[in-house]
Protein backbone atom coordinates (compact mmCIF):
# COMPACT_ATOMS: atom_id res chain seq x y z
CA UNK A 1 0.00 0.00 0.00
CA UNK A 2 2.38 2.54 0.86
CA UNK A 3 3.71 4.21 -2.08
CA UNK A 4 7.45 6.21 -1.70
CA UNK A 5 6.65 9.08 -4.13
CA UNK A 6 9.79 10.32 -5.43
CA UNK A 7 11.15 13.39 -5.06
CA UNK A 8 13.36 14.36 -7.06
CA UNK A 9 13.03 16.71 -9.99
CA UNK A 10 14.75 15.50 -12.88
CA UNK A 11 15.32 16.79 -16.48
CA UNK A 12 12.86 15.38 -19.50
CA UNK A 13 14.04 15.54 -22.98
CA UNK A 14 10.69 15.96 -25.80
CA UNK A 15 11.43 13.27 -27.75
CA UNK A 16 8.47 13.53 -29.80
CA UNK A 17 5.25 15.87 -29.83
CA UNK A 18 2.29 15.06 -31.78
CA UNK A 19 -1.52 16.31 -32.01
CA UNK A 20 -3.69 13.73 -30.74
CA UNK A 21 -6.82 15.70 -31.48
CA UNK A 22 -7.39 19.36 -32.06
CA UNK A 23 -6.95 20.41 -28.47
CA UNK A 24 -5.02 17.46 -27.14
CA UNK A 25 -0.93 16.67 -27.66
CA UNK A 26 0.85 13.69 -27.05
CA UNK A 27 4.01 14.85 -25.58
CA UNK A 28 6.64 11.86 -25.30
CA UNK A 29 9.64 11.90 -22.71
CA UNK A 30 12.99 10.79 -22.27
CA UNK A 31 13.11 11.15 -18.61
CA UNK A 32 14.88 9.57 -15.70
CA UNK A 33 11.90 8.42 -13.95
CA UNK A 34 11.35 5.33 -12.33
CA UNK A 35 8.76 2.75 -13.61
CA UNK A 36 5.36 3.63 -13.35
CA UNK A 37 2.01 2.38 -12.55
CA UNK A 38 -1.39 2.48 -15.28
CA UNK A 39 -3.52 5.86 -13.83
CA UNK A 40 -0.58 7.60 -12.20
CA UNK A 41 0.89 10.99 -13.17
CA UNK A 42 4.13 13.33 -13.35
CA UNK A 43 4.91 16.87 -12.27
CA UNK A 44 6.09 19.58 -14.75
CA UNK A 45 7.84 22.39 -13.99
CA UNK A 46 9.12 25.02 -16.15
CA UNK A 47 11.43 27.71 -15.52
CA UNK A 48 11.71 31.14 -17.20
CA UNK A 49 14.78 32.81 -17.91
CA UNK A 50 14.48 35.03 -14.64
CA UNK A 51 14.09 32.39 -12.70
CA UNK A 52 10.03 31.87 -12.29
CA UNK A 53 8.50 28.53 -12.25
CA UNK A 54 5.80 27.13 -13.13
CA UNK A 55 3.90 23.61 -12.15
CA UNK A 56 1.17 21.23 -13.19
CA UNK A 57 0.33 18.23 -13.14
CA UNK A 58 -0.51 15.78 -15.82
CA UNK A 59 -1.73 12.20 -16.35
CA UNK A 60 0.78 9.81 -17.91
CA UNK A 61 -1.10 7.71 -21.13
CA UNK A 62 1.68 5.26 -22.01
CA UNK A 63 1.77 1.98 -20.49
CA UNK A 64 4.00 0.57 -17.87
CA UNK A 65 6.82 -0.81 -19.77
CA UNK A 66 6.60 1.38 -22.51
CA UNK A 67 9.72 2.79 -24.02
CA UNK A 68 8.89 6.42 -23.42
CA UNK A 69 6.67 7.62 -20.86
CA UNK A 70 4.13 9.93 -22.64
CA UNK A 71 2.00 12.87 -20.95
CA UNK A 72 -1.24 13.81 -23.08
CA UNK A 73 -2.04 17.24 -22.77
CA UNK A 74 -5.31 19.38 -23.10
CA UNK A 75 -4.86 23.19 -24.42
CA UNK A 76 -6.50 25.11 -22.00
CA UNK A 77 -8.06 28.18 -22.83
CA UNK A 78 -6.12 31.10 -20.99
CA UNK A 79 -3.83 28.30 -19.13
CA UNK A 80 -0.35 29.27 -18.56
CA UNK A 81 1.19 25.69 -19.10
CA UNK A 82 -0.68 23.82 -21.25
CA UNK A 83 -0.47 26.44 -24.35
CA UNK A 84 3.40 26.25 -23.93
CA UNK A 85 3.07 22.63 -25.37
CA UNK A 86 0.66 23.14 -27.93
CA UNK A 87 2.69 26.29 -29.53
CA UNK A 88 6.17 26.57 -27.93
CA UNK A 89 7.64 23.43 -27.45
CA UNK A 90 9.76 21.30 -29.65
CA UNK A 91 11.68 17.70 -29.68
CA UNK A 92 14.56 18.38 -27.80
CA UNK A 93 13.11 20.69 -25.60
CA UNK A 94 13.64 20.09 -22.08
CA UNK A 95 11.81 21.22 -18.79
CA UNK A 96 11.71 18.90 -15.13
CA UNK A 97 8.94 16.53 -14.15
CA UNK A 98 8.80 14.77 -10.81
CA UNK A 99 7.23 11.85 -9.75
CA UNK A 100 5.24 8.94 -10.63
CA UNK A 101 3.11 10.35 -8.15
CA UNK A 102 -0.36 9.08 -6.98
CA UNK A 103 -1.15 5.28 -5.37
CA UNK A 104 -4.86 5.43 -5.36
CA UNK A 105 -5.85 6.01 -8.75
CA UNK A 106 -4.01 3.62 -10.62
CA UNK A 107 -4.81 -0.20 -12.11
CA UNK A 108 -2.76 -3.31 -12.08
CA UNK A 109 -2.52 -6.42 -13.23
CA UNK A 110 -3.35 -8.09 -9.79
CA UNK A 111 -6.26 -5.82 -9.43
CA UNK A 112 -8.27 -7.92 -11.90
CA UNK A 113 -11.74 -7.31 -13.07
CA UNK A 114 -13.98 -6.57 -14.51
CA UNK A 115 -12.96 -3.48 -15.05
CA UNK A 116 -15.09 -0.48 -15.95
CA UNK A 117 -13.23 2.60 -17.16
CA UNK A 118 -15.29 5.95 -17.55
CA UNK A 119 -13.89 8.77 -19.46
CA UNK A 120 -14.96 12.23 -19.89
CA UNK A 121 -12.90 13.92 -22.87
CA UNK A 122 -8.96 14.44 -21.92
CA UNK A 123 -10.27 12.14 -18.91
CA UNK A 124 -9.23 9.31 -20.98
CA UNK A 125 -5.45 9.82 -20.51
CA UNK A 126 -5.14 8.22 -17.14
CA UNK A 127 -7.92 5.00 -18.69
CA UNK A 128 -5.42 4.48 -21.73
CA UNK A 129 -2.59 4.03 -19.96
CA UNK A 130 -5.15 0.97 -18.13
CA UNK A 131 -6.34 0.11 -21.17
CA UNK A 132 -2.98 -0.69 -22.75
CA UNK A 133 -1.97 -2.33 -19.31
CA UNK A 134 -4.51 -4.38 -19.57
CA UNK A 135 -4.09 -5.35 -23.15
CA UNK A 136 -0.78 -6.23 -22.35
CA UNK A 137 -1.27 -8.51 -19.05
CA UNK A 138 -4.76 -9.44 -19.05
CA UNK A 139 -6.11 -10.19 -22.14
CA UNK A 140 -9.68 -11.74 -22.03
CA UNK A 141 -10.36 -9.39 -18.92
CA UNK A 142 -14.13 -8.17 -18.90
CA UNK A 143 -13.67 -4.72 -19.78
CA UNK A 144 -16.27 -1.44 -20.95
CA UNK A 145 -14.38 2.04 -21.50
CA UNK A 146 -17.35 4.62 -21.88
CA UNK A 147 -15.92 7.32 -23.11
CA UNK A 148 -17.82 10.55 -24.08
CA UNK A 149 -16.41 13.80 -25.69
CA UNK A 150 -17.68 16.68 -27.74
CA UNK A 151 -17.54 15.04 -31.24
CA UNK A 152 -15.82 11.88 -33.01
CA UNK A 153 -12.51 14.12 -33.94
CA UNK A 154 -11.94 14.87 -30.09
CA UNK A 155 -11.51 11.55 -29.06
CA UNK A 156 -8.06 10.84 -28.12
CA UNK A 157 -6.60 7.56 -28.97
CA UNK A 158 -10.03 6.50 -30.71
CA UNK A 159 -8.15 4.41 -33.45
CA UNK A 160 -6.42 2.48 -31.06
CA UNK A 161 -8.99 2.08 -28.97
CA UNK A 162 -11.44 0.23 -31.03
CA UNK A 163 -8.98 -1.77 -32.60
CA UNK A 164 -8.11 -3.05 -29.08
CA UNK A 165 -11.72 -3.78 -28.95
CA UNK A 166 -10.99 -5.43 -32.60
CA UNK A 167 -8.91 -7.60 -31.22
CA UNK A 168 -10.22 -8.83 -27.76
CA UNK A 169 -14.03 -9.63 -27.54
CA UNK A 170 -13.71 -9.11 -23.70
CA UNK A 171 -12.96 -5.48 -24.07
CA UNK A 172 -15.55 -3.23 -25.03
CA UNK A 173 -15.47 0.27 -25.86
CA UNK A 174 -19.04 2.29 -25.93
CA UNK A 175 -18.36 6.18 -27.28
CA UNK A 176 -20.97 9.01 -26.57
CA UNK A 177 -20.51 12.47 -28.44
CA UNK A 178 -22.15 15.35 -26.89
CA UNK A 179 -21.77 18.07 -30.04
CA UNK A 180 -21.97 15.58 -32.77
CA UNK A 181 -22.94 12.92 -34.62
CA UNK A 182 -21.72 9.17 -34.01
CA UNK A 183 -19.94 7.27 -36.51
CA UNK A 184 -20.52 3.36 -35.38
CA UNK A 185 -24.20 2.29 -35.31
CA UNK A 186 -23.53 1.25 -31.48
CA UNK A 187 -22.63 4.19 -30.37
CA UNK A 188 -24.57 7.56 -28.78
CA UNK A 189 -25.26 10.32 -29.02
CA UNK A 190 -26.06 12.38 -25.81
CA UNK A 191 -24.51 13.19 -22.26
CA UNK A 192 -23.92 10.08 -20.25
CA UNK A 193 -26.49 10.50 -17.55
CA UNK A 194 -28.17 7.65 -15.34
CA UNK A 195 -30.51 6.42 -18.08
CA UNK A 196 -27.56 6.13 -20.49
CA UNK A 197 -25.16 4.39 -17.59
CA UNK A 198 -28.05 2.08 -16.94
CA UNK A 199 -28.48 1.44 -20.74
CA UNK A 200 -24.74 0.59 -21.03
CA UNK A 201 -24.43 -1.74 -18.31
CA UNK A 202 -27.34 -3.71 -19.25
CA UNK A 203 -25.49 -3.89 -22.86
CA UNK A 204 -22.38 -4.82 -21.07
CA UNK A 205 -23.79 -7.41 -18.86
CA UNK A 206 -21.06 -7.09 -16.71
CA UNK A 207 -20.94 -6.31 -12.46
CA UNK A 208 -18.00 -3.87 -12.30
CA UNK A 209 -15.19 -4.98 -9.61
CA UNK A 210 -13.34 -2.10 -10.32
CA UNK A 211 -14.70 1.55 -11.55
CA UNK A 212 -12.11 4.26 -12.53
CA UNK A 213 -14.11 7.68 -13.44
CA UNK A 214 -11.76 10.24 -15.12
CA UNK A 215 -12.98 13.70 -16.73
CA UNK A 216 -13.97 16.97 -15.87
CA UNK A 217 -16.46 17.31 -11.93
CA UNK A 218 -19.42 17.59 -13.46
CA UNK A 219 -19.00 14.53 -15.66
CA UNK A 220 -17.55 12.86 -12.63
CA UNK A 221 -20.51 13.93 -10.47
CA UNK A 222 -22.84 12.72 -13.27
CA UNK A 223 -21.21 9.70 -13.82
CA UNK A 224 -20.59 8.07 -10.61
CA UNK A 225 -24.08 9.07 -9.38
CA UNK A 226 -25.34 6.95 -12.17
CA UNK A 227 -23.65 4.13 -10.93
CA UNK A 228 -24.35 4.37 -7.45
CA UNK A 229 -27.74 4.66 -8.34
CA UNK A 230 -27.23 0.84 -10.32
CA UNK A 231 -25.87 -0.40 -6.61
CA UNK A 232 -22.28 -0.09 -7.45
CA UNK A 233 -20.96 -0.11 -4.31
CA UNK A 234 -18.65 3.57 -3.24
CA UNK A 235 -16.04 1.41 -2.29
CA UNK A 236 -15.43 -0.02 -5.86
CA UNK A 237 -15.36 3.67 -7.66
CA UNK A 238 -11.93 5.59 -7.82
CA UNK A 239 -12.28 9.49 -9.69
CA UNK A 240 -10.07 11.20 -10.84
CA UNK A 241 -11.37 14.93 -11.54
CA UNK A 242 -10.43 17.77 -12.81
CA UNK A 243 -11.06 21.06 -11.98
CA UNK A 244 -13.73 23.42 -13.02
CA UNK A 245 -11.25 25.75 -14.05
CA UNK A 246 -7.61 24.43 -13.92
CA UNK A 247 -4.89 26.05 -16.18
CA UNK B 1 18.39 25.33 -12.99
CA UNK B 2 17.99 25.24 -16.49
CA UNK B 3 15.42 27.47 -18.48
CA UNK B 4 12.91 26.10 -20.42
CA UNK B 5 13.15 27.05 -24.19
CA UNK B 6 10.11 29.84 -24.71
CA UNK B 7 8.77 29.62 -21.66
CA UNK B 8 8.18 32.90 -19.89
CA UNK B 9 5.05 32.37 -17.69
CA UNK B 10 2.37 34.71 -16.46
CA UNK B 11 3.58 36.08 -13.11
CA UNK B 12 1.10 36.86 -10.80
CA UNK B 13 0.74 40.49 -9.42
CA UNK B 14 3.07 41.22 -6.27
CA UNK B 15 0.74 40.96 -3.87
CA UNK B 16 -0.74 37.98 -4.82
CA UNK B 17 2.50 36.24 -5.92
CA UNK B 18 3.52 36.87 -1.74
CA UNK B 19 0.48 34.72 -1.02
CA UNK B 20 1.78 31.81 -3.43
CA UNK B 21 3.65 29.34 -1.81
CA UNK B 22 5.92 27.88 -3.85
CA UNK B 23 4.91 26.00 -6.87
CA UNK B 24 1.13 27.28 -6.62
CA UNK B 25 -0.83 28.96 -9.32
CA UNK B 26 -3.69 31.58 -8.39
CA UNK B 27 -6.92 29.85 -8.95
CA UNK B 28 -10.79 31.69 -9.36
CA UNK B 29 -12.80 29.04 -9.39
CA UNK B 30 -12.97 26.23 -6.69
CA UNK B 31 -11.82 23.03 -8.34
CA UNK B 32 -13.19 19.71 -6.82
CA UNK B 33 -10.64 17.05 -6.10
CA UNK B 34 -11.75 13.56 -4.31
CA UNK B 35 -10.68 9.98 -4.46
CA UNK B 36 -14.44 8.60 -5.15
CA UNK B 37 -17.84 9.60 -5.73
CA UNK B 38 -19.48 12.13 -3.42
CA UNK B 39 -21.58 10.58 -0.47
CA UNK B 40 -24.98 12.42 -0.03
CA UNK B 41 -25.30 12.42 3.61
CA UNK B 42 -28.78 13.45 5.08
CA UNK B 43 -29.05 15.97 8.46
CA UNK B 44 -30.79 13.43 9.73
CA UNK B 45 -28.12 10.43 9.09
CA UNK B 46 -25.26 13.24 10.13
CA UNK B 47 -23.90 12.85 13.41
CA UNK B 48 -20.07 14.24 14.55
CA UNK B 49 -18.07 12.14 16.94
CA UNK B 50 -15.13 13.63 19.27
CA UNK B 51 -12.87 9.95 20.48
CA UNK B 52 -10.00 9.94 22.19
CA UNK B 53 -8.34 6.74 21.28
CA UNK B 54 -10.79 4.00 20.53
CA UNK B 55 -13.48 6.03 22.98
CA UNK B 56 -16.18 8.24 21.92
CA UNK B 57 -16.20 11.08 24.67
CA UNK B 58 -19.34 13.36 22.67
CA UNK B 59 -21.44 12.74 20.19
CA UNK B 60 -23.50 15.38 18.25
CA UNK B 61 -26.55 15.14 16.35
CA UNK B 62 -27.13 17.96 13.11
CA UNK B 63 -29.43 19.95 15.84
CA UNK B 64 -26.92 19.73 18.17
CA UNK B 65 -23.97 20.73 16.52
CA UNK B 66 -25.80 23.71 14.60
CA UNK B 67 -26.38 24.76 18.42
CA UNK B 68 -22.18 25.14 19.25
CA UNK B 69 -21.08 28.75 19.03
CA UNK B 70 -19.57 29.67 15.24
CA UNK B 71 -17.26 31.19 13.62
CA UNK B 72 -16.64 33.19 10.29
CA UNK B 73 -13.44 33.44 9.01
CA UNK B 74 -11.68 34.16 5.74
CA UNK B 75 -8.39 32.14 4.41
CA UNK B 76 -6.30 31.34 1.47
CA UNK B 77 -6.37 27.81 0.68
CA UNK B 78 -3.86 25.40 -1.32
CA UNK B 79 -4.68 22.36 -2.68
CA UNK B 80 -1.53 19.91 -3.51
CA UNK B 81 -2.70 19.70 -6.96
CA UNK B 82 -1.17 23.33 -7.20
CA UNK B 83 -3.66 25.52 -7.25
CA UNK B 84 -4.20 28.25 -4.54
CA UNK B 85 -7.49 30.06 -3.96
CA UNK B 86 -7.46 33.74 -1.79
CA UNK B 87 -9.81 35.17 0.55
CA UNK B 88 -12.42 32.02 0.66
CA UNK B 89 -14.73 32.44 3.41
CA UNK B 90 -16.15 30.13 5.95
CA UNK B 91 -18.31 29.57 8.73
CA UNK B 92 -18.09 26.79 11.32
CA UNK B 93 -17.27 25.82 14.77
CA UNK B 94 -14.06 26.28 15.99
CA UNK B 95 -12.14 23.31 17.49
CA UNK B 96 -11.04 25.07 20.18
CA UNK B 97 -14.82 25.63 20.88
CA UNK B 98 -15.46 22.03 20.13
CA UNK B 99 -13.02 20.83 22.78
CA UNK B 100 -14.59 23.12 25.17
CA UNK B 101 -18.42 22.11 24.24
CA UNK B 102 -16.25 18.52 24.91
CA UNK B 103 -15.31 19.39 28.19
CA UNK B 104 -11.49 18.98 27.28
CA UNK B 105 -9.38 22.20 28.44
CA UNK B 106 -6.60 20.19 26.77
CA UNK B 107 -5.59 18.29 23.73
CA UNK B 108 -5.60 14.87 25.19
CA UNK B 109 -2.97 13.65 22.97
CA UNK B 110 -0.37 15.19 20.28
CA UNK B 111 -1.83 13.59 17.10
CA UNK B 112 -5.24 13.65 15.50
CA UNK B 113 -7.22 11.58 13.14
CA UNK B 114 -10.03 12.97 11.34
CA UNK B 115 -12.77 10.71 10.18
CA UNK B 116 -15.16 11.21 7.13
CA UNK B 117 -18.51 9.57 6.33
CA UNK B 118 -16.66 7.57 2.85
CA UNK B 119 -14.07 6.22 5.20
CA UNK B 120 -11.44 9.13 4.40
CA UNK B 121 -8.96 9.85 7.09
CA UNK B 122 -6.32 12.64 7.56
CA UNK B 123 -3.89 13.02 10.32
CA UNK B 124 -3.40 16.71 11.57
CA UNK B 125 -1.24 17.34 14.93
CA UNK B 126 -3.73 18.60 17.77
CA UNK B 127 -1.50 21.77 18.13
CA UNK B 128 -2.65 22.31 14.34
CA UNK B 129 -6.18 22.29 15.27
CA UNK B 130 -6.40 24.86 17.91
CA UNK B 131 -5.44 28.64 18.57
CA UNK B 132 -8.07 29.56 16.01
CA UNK B 133 -6.19 27.83 13.15
CA UNK B 134 -9.27 24.99 12.30
CA UNK B 135 -12.49 24.55 12.26
CA UNK B 136 -15.78 22.24 11.46
CA UNK B 137 -16.79 23.99 8.58
CA UNK B 138 -20.43 24.28 8.00
CA UNK B 139 -21.24 27.33 5.56
CA UNK B 140 -18.83 28.16 2.50
CA UNK B 141 -19.83 31.74 1.05
CA UNK B 142 -22.39 32.41 2.97
CA UNK B 143 -24.54 29.32 2.07
CA UNK B 144 -24.10 25.52 3.13
CA UNK B 145 -21.59 23.73 1.62
CA UNK B 146 -22.72 21.68 -1.53
CA UNK B 147 -21.77 17.86 -0.97
CA UNK B 148 -19.30 18.34 -3.93
CA UNK B 149 -17.22 20.41 -1.78
CA UNK B 150 -17.50 18.39 1.77
CA UNK B 151 -21.05 19.27 2.80
CA UNK B 152 -22.75 18.93 4.89
CA UNK B 153 -19.78 19.46 7.42
CA UNK B 154 -16.00 19.26 6.23
CA UNK B 155 -13.02 20.04 8.43
CA UNK B 156 -10.95 23.51 7.37
CA UNK B 157 -7.00 23.63 8.41
CA UNK B 158 -6.30 26.44 5.48
CA UNK B 159 -2.79 25.83 6.70
CA UNK B 160 -2.30 22.69 4.97
CA UNK B 161 -2.57 21.10 2.05
CA UNK B 162 -6.32 20.93 1.34
CA UNK B 163 -6.52 17.24 1.59
CA UNK B 164 -6.21 17.95 5.13
CA UNK B 165 -9.55 19.57 5.14
CA UNK B 166 -11.03 16.39 5.13
CA UNK B 167 -14.84 16.60 3.46
CA UNK B 168 -18.01 14.98 4.42
CA UNK B 169 -16.49 14.95 8.40
CA UNK B 170 -17.76 12.33 10.66
CA UNK B 171 -15.20 12.87 13.85
CA UNK B 172 -11.81 13.48 14.78
CA UNK B 173 -9.80 11.32 16.77
CA UNK B 174 -7.23 11.78 19.52
CA UNK B 175 -4.07 9.62 18.46
CA UNK B 176 -1.21 9.01 21.22
CA UNK B 177 1.00 8.22 17.48
CA UNK B 178 0.49 9.89 14.12
CA UNK B 179 -1.15 7.50 12.39
CA UNK B 180 -0.93 8.25 8.44
CA UNK B 181 -4.01 8.42 6.78
CA UNK B 182 -5.57 7.88 3.05
CA UNK B 183 -3.40 10.02 1.26
CA UNK B 184 -0.77 9.65 3.23
CA UNK B 185 -0.20 6.17 2.97
CA UNK B 186 -0.84 6.66 -0.88
CA UNK B 187 2.67 8.91 -0.86
CA UNK B 188 1.44 12.30 0.27
CA UNK B 189 3.41 14.02 2.78
CA UNK B 190 2.25 13.68 6.53
CA UNK B 191 2.31 17.06 7.85
CA UNK B 192 1.61 18.92 4.63
CA UNK B 193 2.73 22.49 4.50
CA UNK B 194 2.51 24.80 1.56
CA UNK B 195 5.28 27.06 2.55
CA UNK B 196 7.81 23.90 2.89
CA UNK B 197 6.70 22.29 -0.53
CA UNK B 198 5.50 19.22 1.58
CA UNK B 199 3.87 17.50 -0.80
CA UNK B 200 4.66 14.08 -1.12
CA UNK B 201 6.12 11.38 1.50
CA UNK B 202 9.81 12.24 0.94
CA UNK B 203 9.94 16.05 0.91
CA UNK B 204 12.01 17.35 3.69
Amino acid sequence: MTARAPRRWQEARIARIAPLTPRIVQVELEAPIPAHRAGQHLDVRLTAPDGYQAQRSYSICSAPGAPRVALAIERLEDGEVSPYFHEVAEPGDTFEVRGPIGGHFVWREQDGGPLLLVAGGSGIAPLVAIARHRAATARGLPTLLVYSARTWDDLAFRDELIAMEADDPAFRIAITTTRGPKVREQDHERRLDRALTAELLAGWGGTPRHVYVCGSNGFVEAATAGLLALGVPPSHIRTERFGEAGT
Amino acid sequence: MATTRGFFGRRPDADTAKRLPPGQYLERGFPVLSAGPTPQVAPADWSFTLKVGPRAVKRWSWEEFGRLPQTEITRDIHCVTKWTKLDTRWRGVMIDDLLAAAGLEAPPTAFTLAHSFDGYTTNVPAADLLGGRAMVALAYDGKPIPPDHGGPARLLVPHLYFWKSAKWLSGLQFTERDEAGFWELRGYHMYGDPWREQRYTDDP
